[in-house]
C-alpha cells in the first residue's frame, strides 16, 4: 500500500500534514483518499464473504437432499452436520447474505468509497469539510463488521429472520432459536447507521460549501449530483432504520412490545418503518451507480452526457418519489388494500425517470466514438442489466400481478438485476476507471475484459432463469423445494443456476487478482489516462495529500468531449479555457 | 421445464394472468428496443482511429418524447391495475354471501376451521382439521386469515391467491375456484426453521362431494 499516498508536499494545506506517523497516515487517517481506500478494502472483503454465503445457499437449493457439502467438515456441527447444511444455518445464510451485501458491501462501496474519493477531487477542494467525522465514519464500520462476523459463532448462530427482519420472527428468540446472533446484527446495524449518517453530513456540507471557483451546481459532474442526492436520502432514511433497530432490540431484550401483538404492538409497524427506510435505501444503492455510469459512458463515448439537465432532474425526482413508494413492498402484507392503490401509482411513476435515464445513456452512446475498455464495458453492461431490472419491476408494481409473484424467485431475479447487474456492474466499472487515479497504476485490460465477459455471461445464467423459477411459483427462502407438487420439474434449472453461480463467484477472484497484482505490477498511470475532463484527472495520479498545488478554476460543464472548436484533442478539461486551448473557440 | 405460470383455476386469476402477459408484451418490446439499441450502437459506433464523436448536449424534443410516452403507458397500466386490484382485494367488492372458513397459521402448519353443515362459523358444529383444506367448486369462498405466532403467507399458486397472515390481525381473503382438483397451500413468508415444509393439502370438491366430506368429518370432530 506504499503507493497509495505520495509523500506530502511542502505546501502546507492541512495541519496534519507535517511528519505524519504511519498510524496517522494509513490507519487513523483523515485524508479522504486514504479513507476511501480503507472503505474499498473493507467492502471488497465483505463482498467476498457475502458471495461465499450465497454459494453455500445455492448448494443447498440445487441439491437439498444430497448432503456431501464440499469441505463441510470445517463447519461446526451447529451449521453443517455430516455434510448437510442445517435449516437453521440455511436461514442464517439467506439472512446474512442479504444483510452483508446490502449493508457491508454494496452500500459502503458505492458511498463510503466513492463519495469520499470523488467529492473533494471532482469539486476541486483539498479534503472533506469534516475530516475527523470522516475518519469516524470508517471506523464505525469496523465494529459493525466484527459484530457481524462474530454473530455466526455465538450460540444459536447468526440472524435468521431474513434481511428484512420481519417481526415477530425477528423479535422472539423462542420462535427461531436465534437470540444473541440477532441482537449482534441489530447492533451492527446501529453502527452502520452511525457511519452512514456521519458520512452523509460530510458529503452534503462539502458539496454545498467547498466547490472550486466556477463550479456552479449545473457544472458538477453527474457523479457528484448522484452522490449528493444519495447523501440526502441516507441522512433522512438511516435514522429511521437505526431507531427501528433499537426498538427491535428492546422488544427482544427488555420486554417492550413495539412489534409484538401480545403486548399491544403491531407487526406491520416494523414493516412500515423498515420499508420507509428500505425503499429510499434501494435508491441509495442505485443512484451513485447511475452517476458512475453516466460519467464513464461520457468519457468512453467521447461525447457530452446526453441531456445533462434531464439527468439531474431525473435524479431529483427519483429521490423524491423514492420516499413515497415504500408500501409497494407490502401489497400482500395485510395493510389496507386502499393504500395499495396509491402506492401502485407512485411506484409506476418512478419508472418514468428511470426510463429517461436509460434513454439518455443510449443517447450518450449514439454517434459516439466508443472506447470499449473494461470500465466502459461494465458501464454499458450496467445500462443493459439495469433495463431488465427496471422492466421486471413493472410486473410487481402492478398489484394484481404482484399477488402471484410476490415472495417468489421472480422478486429475487428482479432485485439482483438491479443490485448486481446494476449497482455492482457500475462499481466494477468505477474501480477499473478510477483505479489509476487511486493507485497510480493501470489495472490489466486483458484480465479486465475477461472478467467482464465471465461476469456478464454467468450473471445472466444465474439470474435470468430465476424469472422462470418464480413464474412456476417457487417461494423465496425455502430450504428445500422438492416437497411441493407445483415445484416439480425445476430441479435442473436450479442446478444450472447453482453451477453458474459458482462460475460467477470464481470470476470474482480474477478481478481480485487483477486488483492486487496491478498494485505492484500494473503499468504506471499518467495523470489523465482516459483523456477525461473532470477535475480529478487534472492532478497527478495518485493525488498528493491536499489534492492540489493550487485550487483549479472551472470554466464550463463537466463533459466537454469532441467540442468542434477544440482541434488538436477531443476533450476540454473543466479548468481549461476554450479560448486558450484553441484561440478561435468562443466560451461555451 | 417450461417457464410458465401454473394453470389457473380461479375466477380472478384469469385477469391476473392476462395482465401478466400484457406487461410481458409491453416490457418485451421495451427490452428489445433497449438491448437491441445498445448492441447496435456498440457495433456501429465502435471507436476507430481518427474518428470523432458527434458533439451534442441532447435534445429537448427527444426528452419530451421519451418522458411522455412511458408516462402514458404507465398511467394506463396503473389505472387498469388499480381497477383489477380493487375488484380482487377491495373490501367493498368482497362477495357478501361467501362460505366462510377460519384459517390459522402457526409454526409450521395450517389449521382450517370449517363452518359445518349450518355454514356458519362460531357455532357448535364447527370443526378444525390440520393441514387439510376442503371446499366446494364454483362458490365464493372467504377465509378469515390469522396467525398464532409469526407472519406466514397463505399461497395457493393455482388459485392466484396470496395473503400474509399477521398475528393480531384477522384478514379476510376471498376466491372462487373454477375446477375441482388437488392443490397445496404453501407458506410464502419466511417463518422459521420449518418454513419450507409448512404445507397443507387443498381439495376442491363438487358441491355434493363437499357436503358429503363435511358430513363425514363433523361427527369425528364432535367427539
Amino acid at each position: 500500500m506504499a503507493t497509495i499516498v505520495a509523500e506530502a508536499t511542502g505546501q502546507a494545506i492541512l495541519h496534519e500534514e507535517h511528519e505524519q506517523s504511519f498510524l496517522r497516515k494509513y490507519i487513523f487517517s483523515t485524508d479522504h483518499k486514504v479513507i476511501a481506500i480503507q472503505f474499498l478494502i473493507y467492502t471488497l472483503f465483505f463482498l467476498m464473504i457475502g458471495g461465499l454465503l450465497a454459494m453455500l445457499m445455492r448448494y443447498q437449493i440445487a441439491w437439498p437432499a444430497r448432503g456431501e457439502l464440499p469441505l463441510g467438515g470445517i463447519f461446526p456441527e451447529s451449521m453443517v452436520a455430516s455434510g448437510y447444511i442445517l435449516p437453521e444455518f440455511y436461514n442464517a445464510l439467506v439472512t446474512m447474505h442479504g444483510s452483508v451485501m446490502v449493508f457491508l458491501a454494496i452500500m459502503p462501496m458505492l458511498v463510503g468509497v466513492w463519495a469520499n474519493y470523488l467529492i473533494p477531487l471532482q469539486l476541486g477542494t483539498h479534503d472533506m469539510a469534516f475530516p475527523r467525522l470522516n475518519m469516524l465514519s470508517f471506523w464505525a464500520m469496523v465494529p459493525a463488521g466484527i459484530l457481524t462476523l462474530a454473530s455466526f459463532f455465538v450460540v444459536g448462530g447468526a440472524a435468521g429472520a431474513g434481511w428484512t427482519l420481519y417481526a415477530p420472527l425477528s423479535a422472539r428468540p423462542d420462535l427461531t432459536g436465534v437470540g444473541l446472533g440477532q441482537i449482534l446484527w441489530l447492533a451492527a446495524l446501529v453502527f452502520i447507521g452511525l457511519s452512514s449518517i456521519l458520512g452523509s453530513v460530510n458529503y452534503i456540507t462539502t458539496t454545498i460549501n467547498m466547490r472550486a471557483p466556477g463550479m456552479t451546481w449545473m457544472r458538477m459532474p453527474l457523479t457528484i449530483w448522484s452522490l449528493f442526492i444519495t447523501a440526502i436520502l441516507a441522512l433522512l432514511a438511516m435514522p429511521v432504520l437505526s431507531a427501528a433497530g433499537i426498538m427491535l432490540i428492546f422488544d427482544q431484550t427488555i420486554g417492550t412490545s413495539f412489534f409484538l401483538p401480545e403486548g399491544g404492538g403491531q407487526p406491520l409497524l416494523w414493516q412500515h418503518l423498515f420499508w420507509f427506510f428500505g425503499h429510499p435505501e434501494v435508491y441509495i444503492l442505485i443512484l451513485p451507480a447511475m452517476g458512475f455510469t453516466s460519467e464513464i459512458l461520457s468519457v468512453g463515448s467521447r461525447k457530452p452526457v446526453f441531456g445533462y439537465k434531464a439527468m439531474v432532474l431525473a435524479l431529483v425526482s427519483i429521490a423524491f418519489l423514492g420516499f413515497i413508494v415504500w408500501g409497494h413492498h407490502m401489497f400482500q402484507s395485510g395493510m389496507n388494500p386502499m393504500l395499495g392503490l396509491t402506492f401502485t401509482v407512485s411506484t409506476l411513476f418512478i419508472a418514468v425517470p428511470s426510463a429517461i435515464k436509460t434513454f439518455n445513456w443510449m443517447g450518450t452512446m449514439w454517434r459516439g466514438n466508443l472506447q470499449l475498455h473494461s470500465a466502459m464495458l461494465f458501464a454499458i453492461g450496467f445500462v443493459a442489466m439495469f433495463a431488465i431490472g427496471g422492466l421486471s419491476g413493472v410486473f410487481m408494481a402492478s398489484t394484481p400481478v404482484d399477488i402471484y409473484i410476490h415472495d417468489t424467485y421472480f422478486i429475487v431475479a428482479h432485485i439482483h438485476y438491479v443490485l448486481f447487474g446494476g449497482s455492482l456492474f457500475a462499481l466494477f466499472g468505477a474501480i477499473y476507471f478510477w483505479y489509476p487515479k487511486m493507485f497510480g497504476r493501470m489495472m490489466n485490460e486483458t484480465m479486465g475484459k475477461i472478467h467482464f465477459w465471465l461476469t456478464f455471461v454467468f450473471f445472466n445464467l444465474v439470474f435470468f432463469p430465476m424469472h422462470g423459477v418464480g413464474m412456476v411459483g417457487m417461494m423465496r427462502r425455502i430450504y428445500d423445494s422438492t416437497g411441493y407438487a407445483h415445484l416439480q420439474g425445476i430441479e435442473d434449472t436450479n442446478a444450472i443456476i447453482t453451477w453458474a453461480a459458482f462460475g460467477l463467484f470464481a470470476s470474482g477472484f480474477l478481478f481480485a487478482f487483477n486488483f492486487f497484482w496491478s498494485l505492484k505490477k500494473g503499468r504506471k498511470a499518467e495523470a489523465n489516462p482516459w483523456n477525461a475532463t473532470t477535475l480529478e484527472w487534472q492532478t497527478p495520479s495518485p493525488p498528493k495529500h491536499g489534492n492540489w498545488e493550487e485550487i483549479p478554476v472551472v470554466y464550463h460543464g463537466p463533459h466537454e468531449y469532441s467540442h468542434p472548436d477544440v482541434e488538436d484533442k477531443d476533450w476540454l478539461a473543466q479548468n481549461e479555457r476554450p479560448d486558450v486551448v484553441s484561440p478561435a473557440a468562443g466560451s461555451h | 421445464m417450461d417457464w410458465a405460470l401454473p394453470p389457473n383455476y380461479s375466477t380472478f386469476g384469469v385477469v391476473i394472468d392476462q395482465l401478466f402477459w400484457i406487461i410481458l408484451v409491453i416490457t418485451g418490446i421495451a427490452f428489445l428496443l433497449v438491448e437491441g439499441g445498445i448492441v447496435w450502437f456498440c457495433i456501429k459506433y465502435r471507436g476507430r482511429e481518427g474518428a470523432r464523436a458527434h458533439y451534442t448536449h441532447g435534445s429537448n424534443r427527444l426528452e419530451i418524447i421519451w418522458t411522455v410516452i412511458p408516462a402514458i403507458i404507465i398511467a394506463v397500466l396503473g389505472a387498469y391495475s388499480a381497477l383489477v386490484w380493487d375488484d380482487i382485494k377491495g373490501s367493498s367488492n368482497r362477495p357478501a354471501d361467501a362460505l366462510e372458513f377460519l384459517v390459522v397459521g402457526k409454526q409450521f402448519e395450517w389449521n382450517i376451521t370449517y363452518p359445518g353443515v349450518d355454514e356458519t362459523l362460531g357455532t357448535a358444529d364447527d370443526f378444525t382439521v390440520r393441514n387439510q383444506f376442503h371446499f366446494p367448486v364454483n362458490e365464493d369462498i372467504t377465509i378469515l386469515l390469522e396467525s398464532e405466532d409469526v407472519i406466514h403467507s397463505f399461497f395457493i399458486p393455482e388459485l392466484r391467491v396470496k395473503q400474509d397472515a399477521v398475528p393480531g390481525m384477522t384478514i379476510p381473503v376471498w376466491f372462487d375456484a373454477t375446477q375441482t382438483g388437488n392443490f397445496e397451500i404453501a407458506c410464502a413468508e419466511l417463518c422459521g426453521l420449518g418454513h419450507y415444509y409448512m404445507m397443507a393439502s387443498v381439495t376442491v370438491h363438487s358441491a355434493a362431494d363437499f357436503d358429503a366430506w363435511q358430513a363425514s368429518q363433523a361427527p369425528a370432530a364432535a367427539q
